[in-house]
């Protein structure tokens, strides 16, 4: 749900970012914040386990630049990512904006993303939103691994619509801003839509 | 978008700010944060000092979401009010549609005040808020990127 604040000049959109356990959704968001100048961010929140796991959600607020007056404020989340946090999950997609789903692309992860894509499909029907009219980036994350199968062949799989899809290596921050990019686009053009 | 955006006038805005500011004074609190159940900060009022309220919004939607789905798995509806009681500084939050109210206070405060105040307002930021919420879905509200180019948008990421 975007909010607009007239009085503060400010828009507030949230972008979710989806996908198995160990994917890299935390890595992504870690890499932003490492990235960023401390003017345009606030602090990374991360709700992790003692062994860094996340546990309810990463956050942190991007603030991207002014369009006609309005300071453009990106909420990033992530969700954790194990399969026996579904009900914390499901939570922290109420009121997205935009989806960026990060797959694994190693090939035995390969179960785990459809799973996982399954599941975000689930969760988003839960709250009346659909994945084909959202705005939405398939991140194909660790193309560096040497198990790392063809990224048409893990499109092909995991491909809902047609959708931007962006091959990344999160930790080294390959492909991580033009995700960003691709999902805030969607979302700042469905503004205007709407 | 997946639902209605909420967009707040400028009047709306200082209505809300003149409310939170009532129920300070009255509640002796330290701060007062209006807060979209999806984690958005709507309006802050009080010593904030270096208080990163941004952060404290996301948590405390966070926290609701948390207890509303316990609370769903006991068979009820949710939690209408959430209290959390510190060795200096204490918060309290209440429910109010899609809103939640949070007041962080410290000994200065009680929690049966701030829960009395908190309470006591309720309702009035319930019917402002379900205007603002009308007003944002009523046809003909010009929104100020009805009009926004490709150009603009694609400025916003010229840094990377």
């Amino acid at each position: 749900m975007t909010f607009i604040n007239y009085a503060s000049r400010e828009i507030n959109c949230k972008i979710v970012y989806y996908g198995p356990g160990l994917c890299g959704k935390t890595t992504n968001l870690q890499f932003i914040y490492d990235s960023t100048s401390a003017q345009a961010k606030g602090k990374l929140i991360s709700l992790a386990t003692e062994t860094d796991r996340t546990l309810f959600f990463d956050f942190m607020p991007l603030e991207l630049g002014t369009v006609r007056g309005f300071k453009t404020r990106f909420h990033l989340y992530t969700v954790p990512g194990q399969v026996f946090y579904e009900a914390s999950r499901k939570l922290i997609l109420k009121g997205v904006d935009g989806v960026v789903f990060v797959a694994d692309s190693q090939e035995e992860r390969m179960d785990a993303n459809i799973e996982s894509l399954y599941n975000l499909e689930e969760n988003l029907r839960a709250y009346s939103y659909e994945l084909m009219k959202l705005p939405y980036v398939l991140q194909l994350n660790k193309r560096d691994l040497p198990t790392a199968i063809p990224s048409t062949e893990l499109a092909s799989e995991l491909l809902r619509k047609d959708e931007p899809v962006v091959e990344a290596v999160a930790s080294t921050g390959v492909g991580v801003f033009d995700t960003l990019k691709a999902v805030a686009k969607q979302v700042l053009t469905e503004l205007r839509k709407s | 978008m997946t639902n209605s955006s909420i967009v707040m006038r400028e009047t709306r805005y200082h209505q809300i700010k003149a409310v939170l500011a009532r129920l300070r004074l009255d509640s002796s609190a330290r701060i007062v944060v209006l807060v979209d159940k999806d984690g958005q900060q709507i309006a802050v009022h009080g010593e904030l000092g270096d208080l990163d309220t941004t952060s404290l919004a996301s948590l405390a939607a966070g926290n609701v979401a948390a207890t509303g789905g316990m609370a769903q798995l006991i068979g009820e509806k949710e939690f209408p009010t959430l209290s959390h009681e510190g060795e200096k500084e204490s918060i309290h939050i209440s429910v109010i549609g899609r809103v939640l109210l949070v007041v962080v206070f410290d000994d200065r405060s009680s929690l049966g005040l701030v829960k009395l105040r908190s309470k006591q307002i309720s309702h009035e930021l319930a019917t402002t808020f379900a205007e603002i919420e009308r007003e944002s879905a009523a046809a003909g509200i010009s929104l100020p990127f009805s009009e926004i180019t490709d150009e603009e948008i694609d400025s916003l990421f010229s840094y990377q």
